[in-house]
Order: C-alpha cells, then structure tokens, then sequence
C-alpha cells in the first residue's frame, strides 16, 4: 500500500462522523477517500468479493492437485524433471494480460478462462516446493523404508509425501496470497473479481482503497488457512523434546 | 516336501525362530567396474549367531549385507536363507520377514514411536490389537517407557532413538536381521551401553545376525564369527573372534585386527573363566599355627586377611604372624580388588594401575573367590581358540 494514504487514513474517524450525513457521490473534499463513502457502498463489492474468492480457491485446488501429480511423476521418472520444470517455469513468465487476451480466442469469455490461466501461475510455486520436499527427504529414511519391505508407490504415499508437506504448505502459503493478487486481472476475461472494481473508477481512492483492503484481507485469510490446515496435517512438526 | 514348505512358511508369516543363513559363491559386479565389488563370498551363518564383516572401506562389506534382502541384487551365486533361495523371492516380502536397522537409524520424523514400530507389522496385515501388544512388548524389551509410544522421534535422543530402530527391526519377529554400522553414530559412553544391552537382548532372542561394522574392536565383542573382507570383496579370512586373534590367516588379517591382537583376546574372557590362584585366607586373631598349614597349601605365600564377611581388607606382613594368634599387620593394602565378573582386560588394567602382581577376587557378595595374579592372566592367553567363549556366550552368563 501507498504510504501517501497514511495522513488521510488518520483522519478517516472523523470523516466517518462529519461526513456521514452528506455523504456525495464521491466525497471529493477528502481527496476521495473517506469511511462514510465505504460504508453506504460497501455492499456494492460484496458480489465482486466473492467472485474474487472463487477466482482464488478453484485455481489454487487445481492447481495443487496438477502441480503436485506432475512433481510425484517426475520424482519417479526423473528423466521428466528438466521437462517439467522448464514448462511450468515458461508458463509463470507469460505477462497476465498477455495471457488472458491469448485464451480469449480459444476459450472465450468468463470465469473458466480465468482459472485455466490462474491455475498456470500457481504451477511454478507450487511444484517446485513440492519437488523441494520431496528431494529433501533424507535418502536414508527412504532406504529404510525400502529395507523393511515398502514398495515404491508406499513409499512416495507413506513417507516421502508426508514428509514433504511442510515444504509443501509453504509453496501453497505463496501461491495463494500470489494467485489473490494476480486474479486482480480476471476482469479481462470478464470473470469480474475485485480487479474489475478497482479498473472501474481508478482515480477514485475510495473505491481502490475498498477493493484493495479487501484483496488483502483475502489473500491473508487465505494463507492462515493453509496454514491451519498444515497445522493439523503436521502435528509432528509441533511436537517438542520434553 | 509341499507340506513341510507350507508348514515352514506358516512359521514365518506367525513370526518365527532364527533362520540359518548361506552365502554360496556370491558375486555383485557393477556395470562398467574393472573388479567385482564382492567376488565369489562363501559364509554360513548358523541359526542364531552374530557374523560380523568386517574390513576396510571399499571391501564391500555393506554390498554383501545388502544382496541378503536384495537391496543390491546379486550377479551371481546364491544366498539362502533356511535352506531357501532370496532370488526365488519376491523382494518386497523378503524383507519383510528380514529386520533392518541402519547407521542413521532412519525413524519416520512423521510417524510417532508406536507408528514406527508397527511398521512391518502394518504390512503384513496385523490387527489393531495385535500390532498395539507388540509394540507394548517391544518398548518394554529394548527398554523404553510405555508412554513413549505416542511421542515423536524428534523428542528422542540419539540413544532411544537407536532403541526404536531396534525394536522396529524386531517388530515382526524376523528369523535374520541386518545391521549397518548399527552403533556408529552414537558417543562412545552410549556405544558401550547399547552393545552390551543388544548382546544381552540377543543372548535372550537368539536371533541370526549379519553385521557390519569397520570396528575391529566392535566386530571382536559383538560377533560370534567374524568375517574379514578386503578390498575387491575377498574373504580375507572366516573365524571367531579368538581364533582370528590367535591365527590370523594372513598379513592382512594380522594387520587389520591390530598388533595388540593378544591384548583383544583378554576382552573376550572373564575372570570367572581362567584358573584363578588360591590364597592362604586368614582372619585376624586366628591361631598362627592353622595359618602355616594353609600357607603350604595355597599358591601365593602371602596371607589375605578377610573380615567377617569374608571381603579382602590386606595382604598380612611377616610380623602378623610372629606369635600365637595373627595380629593385625598389614604389609599393603587388598587392592586391586577386582571381580568375577570383570573383563581380563579390564582386571589387566586394575593390576597393572595398582603396580601389583597380584589382586584378590571377590564375587557378587564381595567375598573373596580367589587370585589373579599376572601370571594367570599370561597363562589364559594360551587357551585354546575353541575353549574362548563367544560374544555372545559372554552375554548370557552375566
């Protein structure tokens, strides 16, 4: 956020109260940012909200169980690492809007378009920690495991995933507060989204400001989240010597 | 024939007593190597004893190790465990009837202490209530409190982590175990105590053993046979403990097991084992007169006075005996003191800390048994190799 907004923000109590009553269309005497204005529009960004949270989550839940499969693939044939990895890395260097008005011709307009191309973003993130983990398990905890008499597919589902997760969780905290900002863009798909708010009116900070806060306030919920869940997946993690 | 196979492999699945293991010809080449890693081993382990290899590294003592549960397959030859081949065996479930225990243990971080027991129990298909009763029972053999079973590996410390990793490898019974350089990541004070808790275990268990090791030492206290292996994967030479310390077969045996060769033998005798010395026992106030006849008697000339109990309190001067009764005259102190228990080499190191020829020999009670005296201990050098009691022998009498 911009610092600039720091002085107004402090002065936002009292607009709240001065202002409230005449409330303008825009509340121009304050640079156009005051809570008055917020609050008697605030229910005008629920719709966008929620499609914003859509946008984030589909793409997310794809996009983990693709990146993960992809990453256990290429943990087993290792000849497909190189492949996959320079795949998912093209794929995160392709400008947004770029992307968005490629699909446009193949895809169409709407909210699928906008997933397949946020679900490409999270790839990147996603595999690579998931690849990490995997690698970062210990060779002789798999060769222990080998030693007792798991076979492979046991030991990639009963050691080596498990063991991963935390470095897993932690590329899936970045993916999701990188996927809530990058479906600021949806709107050029016409998938609407918190993104299309803010291009409405640009100059008006009240309405940035609103869409904004809410953006963040979205993407932090949704990396407490994933870090509750890592939380109850994990619980070995948390376990201390006594 | 049919019959005895199923009645044999119903044995194994249930859990099962120690399995003979056979080592015939076996080669393991690796593609584009000049010399075979092990070239055309031959051992047989009979059923409950500890084999340790040994060698330098490179000898390919952990690739021998390996091709018993097919982590490594075998170019060549054959392994047979209980008369039967491993290569007719599908190698996951081979090794499931195998225990494994490696250097770096390898618990599951992810997986509590109970968890990482039930392991192999967990594949093979255990019920809840089966599995839960032997991870009970195995916390309590390797010695670890019950409650441990719900902690997790990172709350362990190195010592009770090895534990685990033991009572993993024995979860499912298994009549063979392989053991990696098992000890090797654990301080010297903690090594000892484990050795000596896991050959008290195994004097109990009996399970047959396969160990590596690159610790001469470590190889002639755990092993009831050694086999020495050199570079290329050679049997340098096959033999227990005293034997291979008596009659190294060759240069590079001799070498490898040290030239304090004779010194290790006394590791492997107590001193309950070797023909101790009698000394003329005496109380103080006791008649001189009787104390003369035991002197003819014994073999030391010097009077031991003993208290009531019979515990060593001096070794009697001249003047003690000049008079009717024996007087309390001590010409030097009772010491060292050392037990029948003790290790020769350890008694060794009493006698010789102390600068004495000779020390009395107490036993559980510390009521004097008899002398050890240098003389003795030379003599116990001369045992023969075959009379010298295994590791694990040793284990069982203490």
């Amino acid at each position: 956020m911009d610092l600039g907004y720091a002085p107004i923000l402090a002065q936002l109590g009292d607009d709240f109260f001065s202002n409230r009553e005449g409330a303008a269309e825009k509340c121009p005497g304050n640079n156009g940012l005051c809570l008055g204005w917020i609050a008697d529009n605030f229910s005008d960004y629920m719709d966008p909200f929620w499609e914003h949270v859509l946008l984030s989550i589909v793409p997310l839940a794809i996009g983990f169980v693709i990146a993960t499969s992809l990453a256990l693939f290429a943990h087993r044939y290792r000849v497909a690492q190189p492949f996959f990895l320079a795949l998912v890395g093209a794929l995160f260097t392709i400008p947004s809007i770029a992307f968005y008005l490629i699909l446009l011709n193949i895809t169409g307009r709407g909210f699928g378009t906008a997933v397949v191309v946020l679900t490409a973003y999270t790839q990147v993130l996603i595999y690579r920690n998931v690849m990490t983990g995997l690698q970062e398990v210990p060779a002789e905890t798999v060769d222990v495991a080998h030693g007792m008499g798991l076979t492979r597919r046991q030991i990639m589902f009963r050691v080596e995933l498990p063991m991963a997760l935390p470095t897993i969780f932690a590329g899936l905290r970045i993916a999701a507060s990188s996927t809530v900002g990058i479906a600021g863009f949806a709107f050029f798909a016409g998938a609407g989204g918190l993104g299309g708010e803010i291009f409405s009116d640009p100059a008006f900070k009240g309405n940035v400001v609103t869409a904004s806060v809410l953006m963040i306030l979205l993407a932090t919920a949704l990396e407490l989240i994933v870090l509750a869940v890592q939380r109850l997946c994990t619980p070995w993690e948390r376990a201390v010597a006594s | 024939m049919s019959t005895e196979t199923t009645a044999h492999n119903g044995a194994a699945s249930a859990g099962s007593d120690a399995a003979p293991l056979e080592l015939r010809e076996v080669v393991k080449r690796y593609p584009g190597a000049e010399k075979p890693a092990v070239d055309k081993l031959s051992l047989e382990v009979p059923a409950g004893e500890i084999c340790v290899l040994v060698g330098p590294s490179g000898c390919g003592k952990t690739t021998a190790m390996r091709m018993v549960n097919r982590m490594i397959d075998i170019t060549d030859g054959d392994i047979l465990i209980g008369g039967k081949s491993v290569r007719d065996r599908r190698p996951a479930e081979l090794r499931r009837e195998i225990g494994y225990v490696i250097q770096q243990i390898g618990l599951f971080p992810h997986r509590t202490i109970g968890e990482n027991i039930a392991t192999v129990p967990h594949l093979l298909g255990w019920d809840k209530q089966r599995t839960g009763a032997r991870v009970e029972e195995l916390l309590e053999i390797v010695g670890l409190p019950a409650d441990f079973r719900d902690r997790y590996p990172s709350q362990l410390s190195g010592g009770q982590r090895q534990r685990v990793g033991v009572a993993r490898a024995l979860a499912a019974d298994p009549p063979l175990m392989l053991m990696d350089e098992p000890f090797g990541a654990i301080d010297p004070i903690n090594r000892e105590r484990l050795q000596n808790e896991f050959l008290r275990l195994q004097a109990e268990l009996r399970k047959t053993i396969v160990f590596v090791t690159h610790d001469i030492d470590e190889a002639i206290k755990m092993g009831d046979r050694i086999a020495i292996l050199q570079e290329g994967g050679i049997l340098a030479q096959y033999a227990t403990p005293a034997e291979l310390l008596m009659y190294p077969a060759s240069p590079f045996v001799e070498d490898f097991v040290g030239s304090d060769r004779a010194l290790k033998r006394l590791a492997l005798q107590r001193v309950r084992d070797i023909d101790l010395w009698t000394a003329p026992i005496v109380r103080i106030g006791e008649p001189v007169s009787e104390v003369k006849a035991k002197l003819a008697e014994a073999d030391l000339e010097i009077p031991l006075v003993v208290d009531d109990d019979g515990r060593p309190t001096g070794w009697l001067s001249d003047r003690g005996l000049q008079g009717e009764r024996v007087r309390e005259d001590f010409r030097s102190p009772a010491e060292p003191v050392v037990e029948l228990d003790d290790i020769l080499r350890d008694a060794l190191s009493d006698l010789l800390q102390a600068d004495s020829q000779y020390g009395p020999v107490v036993d559980k009670d510390g009521r004097v048994a008899g002398v050890l005296s240098m003389e003795a201990l030379s003599h116990a050098l001369t045992v023969p190799a075959d009379q010298v009691p295994s590791a694990t022998e040793l284990a069982a009498e203490a």
